[in-house]
């Protein structure tokens, strides 16, 4: 989050945007978005000729363009959009085109300190990356996968080194795929990478590498581990070090690796989603320990209760002493806090969000078609017709709600100890 | 009659590909397959089998070669699997090719024999045990393993980039709107009910087939949404090539990318494997019984919208018509009936085939029969002439068919036995057929 401690967290409601005002103004309203502070409510909007505009409170950008979409606020409050201009794609912030023009760009990611926007484009049929205006000096012939680093000054991306004719089977399996950094190609090139991240300081990159048909490994910054393995997940950092997690199966188990070593004794019918605790002393994942049920392991401690249907990544609290997951059961959905799910189930439940000290929890929700924020299990007495993720000011005193009732969007800070009553 | 004996066929994956097999490797993948892969299931549909050739009837592949034992599925398993556990892998390349020729080009796992069996042994399992060992020997028809490929490197089956779909996507809502001025195709929203998934042929060749959804969707008044990302692409051919590990990538993506889209079903097009890779195969492979999200074939769909009355009818299909049921959809979900709910609702004059239901013939594409491609179409046409006849017999102008393999494969058959029919899906005989209230059209 970027400047919070400056947002009004005096409690009280302010009544910030009519839709149907929104609505009255377009031929068509595409889906709203909301900004993280809650004072801003935009969407994208056709004009009686045809073109694209972002309504933000009811004011349009001033420039419209041909298509718009993919209209987002990012964590410092600015708003972004794709935008079609004279028939090529540029990235629109609060309005503003980017320079450059592609002939498509998509795929739009924020770094992790809020600071830096990247995107995938095409441009004279090759395949890149630009990272705040600024696209790869060189482009590749196909890309599918790309990171950006925490610090927002890096981007690696899975790229095709060249081309191959159709149904080249045997030139595929030679390796035509490897890792761009900051444009720049690894050394090392394989049947197949995926899923490639930085570490803590944007210098390494790990990645899920195949190197036969059936053979898998990680490779960091172009060398893989010494292992091969049956098949591999996405690998992670540990944050503050330049030390690699992964889970790979061996012998028909998942287990779960670190610099090519097994580190958990538990071995799963399946492992994946690992998780770091902000310090990085703590990991989590999400385990099968048995096939058909789903639950977390942490520090391979698997939680008691296990789950029929799924389980999302595990979200440790900011002080990582706490570990809780979406999960699903018998088609309801619901939050699971150290391996206690909560008593109420709900159609739809989005990701737990820890106030600062880790004590609770709190989540938004769907149950008959309305929005609630649930407070560590507890139904509260309202519900909304469209409602975005609580958060809690930096004390934890407050907690921030956005939401939409009677027509009308609303931002209304409340003290956490009413909605934790 | 088609001559049934063929010229060798020429295919790179599997010609030259056991140039550089060894006794040792073969040998080695052989027993890792038989022995650690599939010891239990394996070991009780091989005990159990009393080689009584009562599945020969059922396989269209024999019937259409002239009752052929050698086209029979015991035959088929006769000549590929019992050979290697009799000789402990100890086989020489050739064998594998042959092997791989049965098992990829000579049987569509569509699994009617099961029905005819005594014992009900899955024997198509039995020809995808076979197909696992190719595949980890490299030996696979060329065009099958491209596919198998393409689903590596891109989650999709044709090398479709990401901003061509997305392109693709845009263009045919705009498409859409010429019909349906408020049609729309929602990208990324986030906590629709539904996520759309489609297999690539859809925005590769026939992309029109995505406005017609754009359509139905808004006339049903479905909250939708389609992914702008990597996951849209609900088909498996990896699943049938072989390639177990490529097989549940794909999988794990699709779900996560519905989970990552906070929906609270998926409904797919009218694609049979793809039903099967998404709901059965994939899904175990990963470690879940059953779809983490609920998966909705589109004939389940058509259905519900229908009887609901969410669509109406305006006037009839009247074209005399019959229906094709795909195997994994009727075969294997039981969706028989409700397709025919969906022809008698939107057609005046309906044929059904004989056989029909669970016992209907395949149409020996799906499978990943199809994916083998040019080399081995006439092969696969010779498998088809039972299923040529029944088409015939209907008296039918068009046939439907719910399901991409299905459709090419019929259009194949149709061409190379001059029946002289049509084929369509059930979202282009909705397109043509249903109410569009006036409220929608402006």
């Amino acid at each position: 989050m970027i400047d919070i401690e400056n947002w009004d967290w005096e409690p009280g409601k302010k009544d910030i945007a009519d839709l149907d005002k929104i609505r009255g103004q377009f031929g068509r309203v595409d889906e709203f978005t909301v900004s993280p502070d809650g004072e801003k409510f935009a969407a994208a909007g056709k004009l009686e000729d045809d073109t694209f505009t972002a309504s933000v409170n009811g004011e349009n950008w001033p420039d419209p363009v041909e298509l718009l979409w993919y209209l987002r606020y990012i964590p410092d409050g600015r708003l972004i959009g794709l935008g079609r201009i004279d028939d090529q794609w540029t990235l629109l912030e609060d309005g503003k085109p980017w320079e450059e023009r592609f002939e498509y760009l998509w795929n739009p990611k924020i770094s992790a300190n809020g600071k830096s926007i990247a995107a995938m484009y095409k441009r004279d049929n090759k395949y890149g990356i630009i990272l705040n205006g600024k696209p790869w000096e060189q482009g590749f012939q196909a890309m599918r996968h790309y990171d950006i680093s925490p610090d927002g000054e890096h981007t690696a991306a899975t790229i095709q080194t060249e081309a191959l004719k159709e149904a080249d089977i045997f030139g595929f399996f030679e390796g035509v795929w490897s890792i761009a950094v900051d444009g720049k190609p690894w050394a090392t090139k394989f049947v197949n990478t995926w899923s490639p991240a930085f570490n803590h300081d944007g210098k390494s990159v790990a990645a899920e590498a195949r190197t036969d048909i059936c053979d898998y490994t990680v490779a960091i910054d172009s060398v893989t581990w010494s292992g091969v393995y049956g098949c591999v997940w996405k690998p992670i950092f540990r944050p503050g070090t330049n030390s690699v997690v992964a889970p790979v199966r061996e012998e028909g188990k998942w287990i779960l690796a670190e610099d090519g070593k097994r580190i958990w004794e538990n071995r799963f019918n399946q492992l994946w989603r690992v998780r770091f605790s902000p310090d990085g002393k703590r990991v989590a994942a999400i385990a099968s320990p048995v096939f058909g049920r789903w639950t977390i392991a942490v520090d391979d401690k698997v939680w008691d209760v296990t789950f029929g249907d799924m389980v999302q990544e595990p979200v440790f609290s900011p002080d990582g002493g706490k570990v809780a997951a979406l999960v699903k059961n018998d088609g309801k959905w619901s939050v699971a806090v150290d391996g206690l799910p909560w008593g109420e189930w709900f159609e739809m439940v989005w990701n737990p969000v820890f106030s600062p000290n880790g004590e609770n929890v709190l989540a938004k929700a769907e149950r008959d078609g309305k929005y609630l924020i649930v407070a560590n299990g507890k139904l509260p007495a309202k519900s909304y017709d469209m409602l975005w993720d609580p958060v809690f000011s930096p004390d934890g005193q407050r907690i921030l709600l956005r939401y939409v009732e009677d027509g009308k969007y609303h931002r209304q800070v409340v003290p956490a100890h009413e909605v934790f009553a | 009659m088609e001559e049934l004996v063929e010229k060798k066929v020429v295919d790179a994956g599997l010609d030259e590909t056991i140039k550089k097999l060894t006794p040792q490797r073969i040998k080695e993948v052989v027993n890792r397959v038989l022995t650690r892969e599939n010891a239990a299931r394996l070991q009780v549909y091989l005990d159990t089998c009393v080689h009584c050739g009562l599945c020969a009837e059922a396989c269209h592949t024999y019937l259409s070669r002239d009752n052929d034992p050698r086209f029979s599925p015991v035959g088929k398993v006769k000549e590929t699997l019992w050979e290697l556990v009799k000789r402990k892998g100890n086989v020489e390349p050739e064998f594998i090719r042959n092997m791989a020729r049965i098992a990829f080009t000579e049987c569509g796992v569509c699994r009617r024999c099961s029905m005819y069996c005594p014992f009900g042994i899955d024997i198509a399992y039995l020809l995808l045990v076979v197909r696992r060992i190719c595949s980890l020997l490299g030996v696979v028809p060329q065009y099958l393993q491209d596919t198998t490929n393409s689903h590596a490197a891109t989650s999709n089956q044709m090398w479709v980039n990401q901003d061509e779909w997305i392109d693709t996507l845009q263009w045919q809502e705009e498409e859409a709107q010429f019909e349906l001025p408020s049609a729309r195709i929602p990208l990324e929203k986030e906590g629709a009910d539904v996520m759309y998934s489609v297999i690539a042929p859809e925005p590769k060749i026939l992309a029109q087939l995505l406005a017609n959804m754009a359509i139905i969707f808004k006339v049903a008044g479905e909250d939708w949404t389609m992914p702008a990302t990597d996951g849209w692409d609900n088909s498996n051919m990896a699943m049938y090539s072989g390639d177990f590990e490529i097989m549940g990538r794909v999988e794990k993506l699709h779900w996560e990318t519905a989970a990552r889209l906070k929906v609270k079903k998926i409904v797919m097009g009218e694609c049979g494997h793809a039903f099967r890779g998404a709901v059965y195969d994939g899904p175990r492979w990963l470690g879940w019984q059953f779809p983490p999200i609920p998966m909705v074939h589109a004939i389940e769909y058509y259905y519900d919208i229908l009887s609901t009355g969410k669509i109406k009818i305006k006037e009839k299909y009247k074209e005399p018509i019959t229906v094709q049921d795909p195997c994994n959809t009727v075969r294997g979900r039981g969706l028989g009936d409700k397709l025919r709910y969906i022809m008698n609702t939107i057609c005046e004059d309906f044929r059904d085939m004989e056989p029909r239901f669970e016992h209907n013939y395949c149409c020996m594409a799906g499978g990943g029969t199809i994916n083998c491609g040019p080399p081995w179409k006439r092969s696969r046409m010779v498998s088809n002439k039972v299923k040529a006849e029944q088409l015939k017999e209907t008296g039918a102008h068009v046939v439907c068919t719910p399901c991409h393999n299905c459709h090419s494969g019929i259009e194949d058959i149709i061409g190379h036995y001059n029946l002289g029919l049509h084929v369509k899906f059930i979202s282009e005989l909705l397109i043509e057929t249903m109410e569009i209230p006036e409220e929608l059209k402006v």
